[in-house]
């Protein structure tokens, strides 16, 4: 009892440093707004990562659509906060969890079926679901108008703050660690071992991979719901393969199963497609896309294992090896 | 009635190009287990290889489909060699992401300005366009070349395979990669040629797609190559009457939810199709059942 209230205490101080510590950067005018949306964007895509960490990394499935629960949560959350929130931080507390739970519900349904297939087979699946996600996002426009269809969805309010990023990153990660140092985490990575074997150990594979595959959509769709209030602006473009990919390359640079690889990675891309818009000479931006494949082919050929290879932070060591 | 035949005989012009890129596609994931997303831009470089050779020089239609097939295959070997091959033995998703990167690559390299240039060209016609009418349907004499290339193209791809040496090769290695390289097979070269073989279908591809879809552009290879990859799958990945097959049902599908539906669900229909077939048949339409080693 004593060291869970010590755990809780030493998170709440975890997470009023890092949020207090930016808001106040960003008070002070250190930081200008410009990248302090960067940075507000990295959390985001961070906790998304951290949920095809989970899909992939650990249960071992191949997703290439994961941007598709991105974009689930993304309009779940906006639709609902256009017609019942206004401003109100509670609905959009509300709005959020129910873009993760519409993702969770979404991935249940697919899951059913195709997480039947194996490794490319399951890929070759979501990635068709990815698109198909993206055609009914571009007619959206034909069921419910506020959702804007191809001409993209205006009228959100922007409610996504350092705060609320930190917290909802925070959580997931903790969320991760918890998940993955238990025993329901020893199954899920049973499962990605070698499945069979897992299945003679009297685990139900099925079931395991269903828990790993709707947690990491809802976690997808959470962060989706961030993403629409960080901009204002939602369009089926965001969601497509290209944010798919996007996300499994985070994963698979920071190391797949990797908790710390990918939280940095997620914030090195961010931050390295966005530096590279700034460094780079005016007239040369075009370059940013010559540069970046070569970086990750280079990156593949030196460490085709991710840049953390099985390291992690101490905080997120499970308990025997801390 | 007509206009059913109608759709049904532009159905067919997609499907066979689309052909043309899943044997690249099938061909490669069938010995070395790669999605190769370069594939679709190896199919842009050769349309635009046609549409150089077209509009600057003038050659004659037999030079173009040949300069593509040759541009397609050295890139391709090129790529294999410098960013596939040292990853052969690394986890697959290193190189699933590599071949991202390649992919990636190509798009944006040759959008710069100094290359081809990010916008839309229009593909010079290499001849006339005659229409005849038979019974009511139009066809043009664009359909009838499509149709003779592209099954000109799978005799020879079946001649290849199955009447030579090297086709015995890729057999043997796309059986088994281990077992093939003890019983003296050149592993190495056997994959080399058959990313050249699948490039320069997609050389021959890119050329008929210029032709039948006057429009090119860098990124234009992305789309088709998607689906051509599904319909690999469609057909049973590895199975060479599987992806032409899996090809054809994907340009019809897509046609006939144009026609009858609405071409903004046309980049739907082929994925609907490909997970109920998946489904049904996990290794798809002609795929054999793969039984699991312990």
């Amino acid at each position: 009892m004593a060291e869970s209230l010590r755990n809780l205490a030493r998170i709440l101080a975890a997470y009023a440093l890092l949020a207090g510590s930016i808001v106040l950067l960003a008070a002070t005018g250190v930081v200008n707004p410009y990248w302090v949306q960067i940075l507000e964007l990295a959390c985001v895509v961070a906790i998304s990562a951290q949920g095809l960490n989970i899909i992939y990394g650990y249960t071992g499935l191949f997703s290439l659509g994961h941007a598709a629960f991105l974009g689930i949560g993304a309009y779940t959350a906006a639709y609902l906060m256009k017609t019942y929130g206004g401003q109100s931080q509670a609905v959009f507390f509300t709005a959020l969890l129910a873009g993760g739970g519409a993702a969770a519900v979404i991935a249940c349904l697919i899951g059913l079926p195709a997480l039947r297939l194996t490794s490319d087979y399951l890929g070759i699946a979501t990635l068709g679901f990815g698109i198909i996600m993206k055609v009914i996002f571009d007619n959206a426009d034909s069921f419910l108008p506020e959702l804007g269809g191809a001409r993209g969805m205006t009228g959100i309010t922007k409610m996504t703050t350092v705060p609320w990023v930190v917290f909802f990153l925070l959580v997931s990660v903790l969320i991760v660690r918890n998940t993955i140092h238990s025993s329901y985490g020893r199954a899920i990575i049973s499962i990605r071992e070698d499945e069979i074997a897992a299945e003679t150990m009297g685990i139900d594979t099925f079931r395991y991979k269903m828990v790993g595959f709707v947690m990491g959509c809802a976690f997808a769709g959470v962060a989706g719901g961030l993403y629409a209030h960080l901009y204002a602006f939602l369009h089926p473009s965001n969601f497509d393969f290209f944010k798919s990919i996007d996300i499994l390359v985070i994963v698979v640079l920071g190391g797949l199963g990797n908790m710390s690889g990918v939280l940095v990675a997620s914030f090195g891309w961010i931050f390295l497609l966005e530096g590279l818009r700034v460094v780079l000479p005016p007239g040369y931006v075009e370059l940013r896309w010559v540069l970046i494949p070569v970086l990750l082919i280079v990156t593949m050929l030196l460490r085709p294992q991710g840049l953390f290879g099985s390291r992690e932070f101490p905080f997120l060591r499970g308990r025997l090896y801390r | 009635m007509e206009y059913f035949a109608q759709q049904v005989i532009n159905g067919l012009q997609l499907g066979f190009v689309y052909a043309l890129i899943a044997l690249g596609y099938t061909m490669v994931y069938g010995i070395v287990r790669l999605i190769n997303f370069a594939h679709g831009d190896v199919f842009m470089i050769g349309a635009f290889i046609g549409l150089y050779t077209i509009e600057r020089y003038h050659l004659p239609l037999a030079l173009v489909f040949l300069a593509a097939v040759a541009g397609c295959t050295v890139l391709a070997v090129l790529i294999e060699l410098l960013a596939y091959r040292p990853l052969r033995h690394a986890p697959k998703i290193a190189s699933l992401i590599t071949a991202i990167g390649v992919s990636l690559f190509l798009e944006y390299f040759t959008s710069l300005r100094q290359v081809f240039g990010p916008n839309f060209y229009s593909f010079p016609r290499p001849f006339p366009v005659v229409i005849w009418e038979v019974g009511g349907i139009l066809v043009t004499n664009i359909q009838a070349v499509i149709l003779v290339v592209t099954v000109l193209c799978l005799l020879f791809l079946q001649f290849i395979v199955f009447r030579t040496k090297m086709g015995r090769g890729m057999r043997a290695v796309s059986y088994d990669y281990v077992t093939a390289g003890l019983m003296g097979v050149n592993v190495n070269r056997v994959i080399s040629f058959t990313f050249g073989l699948g490039a320069a279908l997609a050389g021959v591809g890119g050329v008929l797609y210029g032709i039948a879809y006057p429009q090119v552009n860098t990124f234009m290879g992305f789309m088709p190559g998607l689906k051509a990859f599904t319909a690999a799958v469609l057909g049973g990945i590895g199975n060479i009457p599987g992806a032409v097959l899996g090809a054809l049902i994907m340009g019809q599908s897509e046609t006939m939810v144009s026609a009858y539906l609405s071409s903004t669900y046309r980049d739907g229909i082929a994925f609907v199709i490909l997970i109920l077939v998946l489904l049904w048949k996990p290794t798809g339409i002609l795929g054999a059942p793969r039984a699991e080693k312990v």
